[in-house]
């Protein structure tokens, strides 16, 4: 690979993992905010309103963090990426555009009432203001995911007499069948993050014997939120999505299964090291027929491998694929297993002084960032060689006149900067989590 | 089709100076009329609110630019990759800098914000009308609708040109005196007392900043770009925008003489308005000149999506606009009046 095409991917793949690590956060946490000011609405137990104004402090932080990252991307598909957007501009800048006109929008303006308009807003209005961020949210995520979902599986086009992409059905973009299963796993995969920060965090208060109210109530509205989710993760929707690859992306199956020969009774992985010389598993540790049964529902089906495809058309980086979907399934494992663990106890009153069960929960708390960025990793390092799947290759989108000079400068650049910006938002979070939440008017501007 | 779009891209661009342009202003003057700490905090306060919002403008432009012409979008992206990269980084420095300011309650973690504030607002007025007078200016497109240009070469205009020639530094020294002057009349609405008193100053001074160099710019705009004064003759209608812009300019003083702060700002929302809107019809059809061939010029129609595309557009787009004119509507009227001046969390 030339060293221009492989600064333009890494600068994207770089620029984009580091900026998810904030919507994540924002997607899910604005659900569990609104799930908090309902309980206060509700309940009117001050309580959940000191615990909504608290973690929208933290939600504030995380989500500055997230729009001064996201503005690099929109433009990155111009800067670094010429010629896949002067093919396909005409249709995902659709998506694109729609997220700036009715996403941006809705989440910024109602952010800004929703953090300092307390006083001057109904405590309906401002519940309402909290949902219009959760729903500008989501539909942002709906959008980029109908983005993404295009360029793995495109639809919605016709070829032109030049071999140009054309638009031709605007409901086929934004309904591609990719776009269902994906965009709920990936929503899932963000309530997964937040769930684990609130239970953390509630869980550090109780082993830090402070705001002990506070982090009862955190723990009781995240485990059973956390458990939901991470089973809903595995079944049905990363089957679903498992199963939109075994169509329309056989290779991409088998690369991220090291099924390197075609089986009938293809056993699932669940250990071993892919070795692209001699084409094969290391040390394998398998459940024999288990692919096969997952992907067709017949334990002797047959399952194409790596062998059947030409070399050309393998992603091409194995490896790297194989290792992001097998971090995604096994840490996905742990959570159903101890988010299970930890509802039951909570279920009989035995969480808050299980100081195991906390210590567990505690050190889990960054984890499903780990697993969300394998997850997007599996999915975008999957569509290789392809930049739209089928139309577009990889190495044929690049903007062609930036050097590799340049794209190294800027490389550089956003390294230097998201070194400093991360430090600054973990100083900032752990001050408000060390601050706590505590019992006071709401805040003006 | 491509007409309309060309028409609401530049309404969403001119969108986007007017809000992002005064948080930008606020930023400009924040070191030379916010003495105290207290005063620090009001300036801040008048866009903490509404900064991200008005940002927002650019995203939702450049998103529109992509879908209605990708090959521009394409084209000058990657064309003008390094100091759109600057602009960039630019934004986050702003951004971060107003919200992290106040979290801390330390004199040395403050001034850092202060001063990141006001470097990244002032270089960003500087680059986005140096941005605008490499569009005017055209730049060296080859056959397959692709350039680079380093950030400069030798400041001369030419078939070698540099982002950054003499041209184009004249346009962005222009944007910070419009800006700087469209921020000081926003906070002198937005605060009383000594602050508002300074920026009236401000605004005052700066004025015949504007005044200069929009003289000195129309006249050597039309000797850089002939296309545009061509435009007028052939077009004489279209005279409406400079007048516009004129009628905006001396709106600002006449209000301004009158401590009338609302209708100033309006005023230079209306100067904005005129300028960007004179570039746009004095570039028609060109969406980005070739300095070089004309032929190989960038118009509206080569550049365009296929038409369903534009048409689809049209009908999320109003919907789209409509929503957020809704919404800004009621933002900035539930935090309309004078900034508080009593401290308090958050800005």
């Amino acid at each position: 690979m030339d060293s221009a095409l492989a600064l333009h991917r890494f600068q994207f793949a770089f620029t984009v993992t580091f900026h998810y690590i904030f919507p994540q956060l924002t997607m899910g946490l604005a659900l569990l905010i609104l799930i908090l000011k309902t309980i206060a609405l509700r309940t009117g137990d001050e309580l959940y309103h000191d615990s909504a104004r608290f973690w929208a402090k933290i939600f504030a932080i995380n989500f500055a963090m997230g729009v001064v990252t996201g503005i690099p991307m929109e433009f990155q598909f111009g800067t670094n990426w010429a010629r896949f957007s002067r093919a396909a501009g005409g249709v995902i800048g659709q998506t694109l555009a729609m997220e700036g006109v009715f996403s941006f929008f809705l989440e910024s303006t109602f952010l800004g009432l929703f953090l300092f308009g307390e006083k001057r807003l109904t405590p309906r209005g401002h519940w309402f203001s909290a949902f219009l961020v959760f729903l500008g949210s989501w539909l942002s995520g709906f959008l980029i995911i109908a983005t993404d979902a295009w360029m793995q599986h495109p639809t919605g086009y016709r070829l032109g007499p030049n071999n140009e992409i054309l638009l031709d059905s605007f409901w086929g973009l934004l309904f591609n069948s990719w776009v269902g299963w994906q965009f709920v796993h990936n929503m899932l995969g963000a309530v997964v993050t937040a769930s684990f920060v609130m239970a953390a965090i509630g869980a550090f208060y109780l082993l830090s014997g402070k705001h002990l109210a506070y982090g009862k109530a955190f723990l009781r509205l995240s485990v059973p939120v956390a458990c939901i989710s991470t089973i809903l993760m595995l079944f049905p929707t990363g089957d679903g999505q498992g199963k939109n690859i075994a169509l329309s992306q056989p290779v991409t199956l088998a690369a991220m299964e090291g099924l390197f020969n075609t089986r009938e009774g293809a056993p699932l992985v669940i250990l071993g090291q892919p070795d692209m010389e001699k084409a094969r598993l290391d040390n394998p540790l398998e459940v024999p027929r288990m692919l096969s049964f997952l992907t067709y529902r017949r334990w002797k089906a047959q399952v194409r491998g790596l062998d059947v495809f030409p070399k050309q058309d393998w992603p091409d980086n194995v490896p790297l694929l194989y290792y992001s979907y097998h971090i995604m399934v096994g840490l996905g494992t742990i959570f159903i297993g101890v988010t299970l663990l930890a509802s039951w106890k909570l279920w009989r009153g035995r969480l808050f002084s299980s100081k195991g069960m906390l210590w567990v929960i505690l050190a889990l708390g960054p984890f499903p960032y780990i697993a969300n960025t394998a997850g997007w990793m599996t999915a975008e390092l999957g569509r290789q060689p392809w930049l739209i799947y089928g139309l577009m290759r990889t190495r044929d989108g690049t903007s062609h006149q930036v050097s590799a000079g340049n794209t190294l400068f800027t490389l550089i650049g956003f390294m230097g900067i998201y070194a400093i910006l991360i430090l600054l938002f973990l100083l900032l979070v752990y001050r408000e989590v060390d601050h706590g939440p505590r019992h006071e008017p709401p805040v003006t501007p | 089709m491509e007409v309309i779009w060309f028409w609401l891209v530049a309404v969403m661009i001119v969108m986007y100076v007017v809000f992002d342009g005064f948080d930008l202003g606020a930023g400009i003057i924040h070191p030379c009329i916010a003495r105290t700490e207290a005063e620090k905090r009001q300036v801040l306060r008048s866009i903490g609110p509404v900064w991200d919002g008005n940002e927002v403008w650019l995203l939702a432009a450049g998103g529109t630019l992509y879908f209605a012409f990708p090959a521009l979008y394409a084209s000058a992206f990657s064309g003008f990759y390094l100091p759109l990269m600057i602009v960039l980084w630019l934004l986050m420095a702003r951004g971060i800098s107003i919200e992290f300011r106040n979290h801390i309650d330390s004199p040395v973690w403050k001034p850092i914000w202060d001063s990141l504030f006001s470097v990244s607002s002032t270089l960003l007025a500087v680059f986005f009308g140096a941005a605008l007078g490499n569009v005017v200016r055209g730049v060296p497109i080859d056959m397959n609708g692709y350039f680079f240009e380093p950030l400069w070469t030798d400041f001369r205009l030419g078939k070698e040109s540099g982002i950054l020639d003499w041209y184009t530094v004249l346009v962005g020294l222009a944007s910070l005196l419009t800006l700087t002057t469209h921020g000081a009349l926003w906070v002198a609405v937005k605060t009383d007392g000594d602050l508002q008193f300074r920026s009236r100053r401000m605004a005052e001074i700066t004025w015949w900043g504007v005044v200069g160099s929009t003289l000195v710019l129309t006249l050597v705009t039309f000797q850089v770009q002939p296309h545009i004064p061509d435009r007028l003759k052939q077009e004489p209608w279209g005279m409406i925008f400079p007048v516009i812009a004129l009628t905006g300019l001396a709106g600002v003083r006449w209000y301004l003489h009158k401590k009338e702060d609302t209708r100033s700002f309006l005023s230079s929302c209306l100067y904005i308005l005129g300028m960007l809107t004179s570039s746009v019809f004095g570039l028609y059809p060109y969406v980005l000149p070739s300095n070089s061939d004309s032929s190989l010029s960038l118009t509206l129609y080569n550049a365009a999506a296929p038409a369903y595309g534009l048409r689809v557009g049209l009908v999320w787009w109003f919907i789209g606009i409509f929503l957020v004119s809704v919404y800004f509507i009621y933002t900035y009227r539930s935090f309309a009046g004078k900034v508080q001046t009593e401290e308090s969390g958050g800005y």
